[in-house]
């Protein structure tokens, strides 16, 4: 684990935004929005939580992190980088033939993946999975999986919620990137999720209910999580889909489409300017 | 003759895995007594995890517990563990190439009493066609301990058929079993009948009265239908005048489909597939409902007279 303060991660998710809408941009498609919102959670997962080996991607003593909304690797590949796992080159061959870095995460391909994901709701299996593993095993590893608000209308999230707590799964905490849109539309249209926190709680869930763009709070609810004794915990974080950038806040239609190289000027400037004010 | 269960095999294969390799875990989905990994769950309960009646999940969390290196063998009805199942199976343990071990039981129709619904007739077609993926269809006891025996020392994703029904022990205990590699279990040059699973019986019984009107019959219990036996089948389509495929399965995409693929390739031989004829199973008597859908000694004799007219 890493010590960072709050500002240095607050300053490393604007980094991460950064990269990722670069990292589009070259790819010339992608998820935007929902890789925009989870920054600040994978700031904190990936440069403070995890206790992880970039040199030694697959030691058994690692923690996990699962990306269950597997669409937001973006994020992910760009921590990943900023943390030496592979080199930053890397990151601008996104999506392209032949790249260690394919639109959906691939354990096989790309060092510090802990998980293939990308079909919703699979995810967060495995996770629970990995945290009987690992229980069964001895090893005192925790495994984190993210997870995106339209994945929790798979009926396969809450088959794994209700063995997570049946195994009394301490050593698992999901985090929803709440942003409350999908491609469809936002998520009262499609497929209502609410009440979210009530469905964790009586599915046998530790729940809290933060900001998540808030990087204390962030590191506040993840500390609380890990202390939680005999029941898996999970954090649902409020955020904007494609946070950060004017013209893609809230907006469903940039949940799967490339900036252009004049919204890629206009989104980087808007961002440093962000970093910048932080 | 002794016969046996193969579910029954592979819940003692299980228990002696087990005693030898920590990393073994059995996951199932309520039905441990019927597909017998409740074996396993008595022997060693810390090891075994039932998933509840969730078989998507069931899929997912073998996948995650061999991502941390065990070894899962995961267990269900096959109609529920390649159709409930299937996607988990496909993109949390085929495309990732995760060590986990599906032995599903109670395939084909032998399951009769239950109904259709219960039973599967189109898993082989399923399973074979997903990249990474072993398929092995058992026909007795001995086959399917050492069966289990060989996936488990071989890493990747593995697909293992069972029915419900008692087999005969066709095979003795020191029998090569090797993935891949289907047996010869009677030679002739007539024709050639390739089975699996509980047919092989079946194909045996066919090939004695076929003997009685002089056609000698060459039998084949394939074993594994992905990869497969290539030698053995090009052979076969050489030496003798044709192949009859026997499957407790739909004759869409199963064993015989597999065959056909392959001779239409390299060696285009005439190819009748006896198994169930693009329809579903049916409830009642298994031996009866063998009958009722084409999957009898007499099927196969019928077969056997076509394709030498």
């Amino acid at each position: 684990m890493t010590t960072r303060s709050v500002t240095e991660l607050q300053d490393l998710a604007w980094e991460l935004r950064e990269t990722v809408l670069q990292m589009l941009h070259s790819a010339r498609s992608g998820h935007p929005g929902g890789s925009l919102s989870s920054a600040e959670i994978m700031s904190v997962l990936y440069f403070h939580v995890l206790n992880i080996k970039p040199e030694d991607p697959k030691w058994p003593e690692r923690d996990r992190f699962v990306m269950s909304k597997g669409h937001g690797c973006p994020t992910l590949y760009a921590a990943l980088a900023k943390r030496g796992f592979f080199p930053t080159e890397e990151l601008f061959k996104l999506r392209q033939n032949g790249s260690i870095l394919p639109g959906h995460p691939d354990m096989n391909k790309t060092p510090g993946i802990d998980m293939s994901t990308g079909s919703l709701g699979q995810g967060i299996s495995a996770a629970v999975g990995m945290a009987l593993g690992l229980k069964y095993q001895g090893l005192s590893s925790r495994v984190y999986a993210l997870l995106g608000c339209g994945e929790l209308q798979e009926g396969q999230v809450w088959e794994a919620a209700m063995a997570a707590a049946h195994y009394k799964l301490d050593n698992l905490i999901a985090i929803i990137d709440y942003n409350r849109l999908q491609i469809d539309g936002t998520n009262a249209e499609v497929m209502e999720v609410e009440p979210l926190a009530d469905k964790w709680r009586a599915f046998g869930w530790h729940v809290q209910e933060i900001d998540g763009h808030n990087v204390q709070a962030i590191l506040d609810s993840i500390e609380q999580a890990q202390k939680v004794q005999g029941q898996p915990a999970v954090i649902i974080a409020r955020t904007v889909k494609g946070k950060g950038v004017s013209f893609m806040e809230n907006q469903a239609g940039w949940h799967g489409k490339a900036p252009s190289d004049e919204e890629l000027k206009q989104a980087l400037a808007e961002l440093r300017q962000r970093r910048m004010q932080q | 003759m002794t016969r046996l269960a193969n579910r029954i095999a592979y819940g003692e294969a299980l228990v002696e895995l087990g005693r030898r390799d920590p990393k073994v875990v059995v996951l199932d989905a309520d039905l441990a007594k019927a597909t017998q990994t409740d074996r396993f769950r008595q022997a060693f309960p810390e090891r075994f995890f039932n998933a509840g009646i969730a078989e998507q999940n069931l899929m997912g969390l073998a996948a995650g517990m061999a991502a941390t290196g065990l070894i899962p063998f995961v267990s269900t009805f096959a109609v529920f563990a390649t159709m409930r199942g299937v996607e988990q199976f496909r993109n949390s343990i085929a495309y990732p190439n995760l060590n986990v071990k599906v032995v599903a039981t109670h395939a084909g129709i032998e399951n009769g009493p239950d109904g259709a619904s219960h039973q599967s007739v189109e898993d082989l077609a399923i399973m074979r066609a997903i990249p990474n993926t072993t398929v092995i269809v058992p026909s007795d006891p001995i086959t399917t301990k050492k069966a289990v025996e060989a996936v488990a020392q071989t890493y990747g994703p593995a697909y293992i058929r069972l029915g419900r029904a008692e087999m005969p022990f066709l095979y003795a205990e020191d029998f090569q079993f090797e993935i891949g590699k289907g047996a010869q279990l009677r030679d002739g040059y007539d024709l050639t009948i390739i089975a699996v699973g509980n047919m092989v019986e079946k194909a045996l019984l066919a090939a004695d009265e076929l003997a009685k009107e002089r056609i000698r019959a060459r039998v084949i219990d394939l074993l594994t239908v992905k990869p497969l036996d290539e030698e053995l089948i090009l052979k076969a389509a050489q030496e003798t005048r044709g192949i009859i495929t026997v499957e407790n399965h739909s004759i869409l995409g199963g064993l015989g489909g597999a065959i056909c693929e392959l001779l239409s390739e390299r060696y285009p031989a005439r190819v009748l597939r006896v198994g169930l004829q693009d329809r579903f199973g049916g409830c009642g008597n298994p031996e009866l409902l063998h009958e009722e859908l084409g999957l009898s000694v007499d099927s196969i004799i019928a077969a056997a007279h076509r394709l030498l007219k």
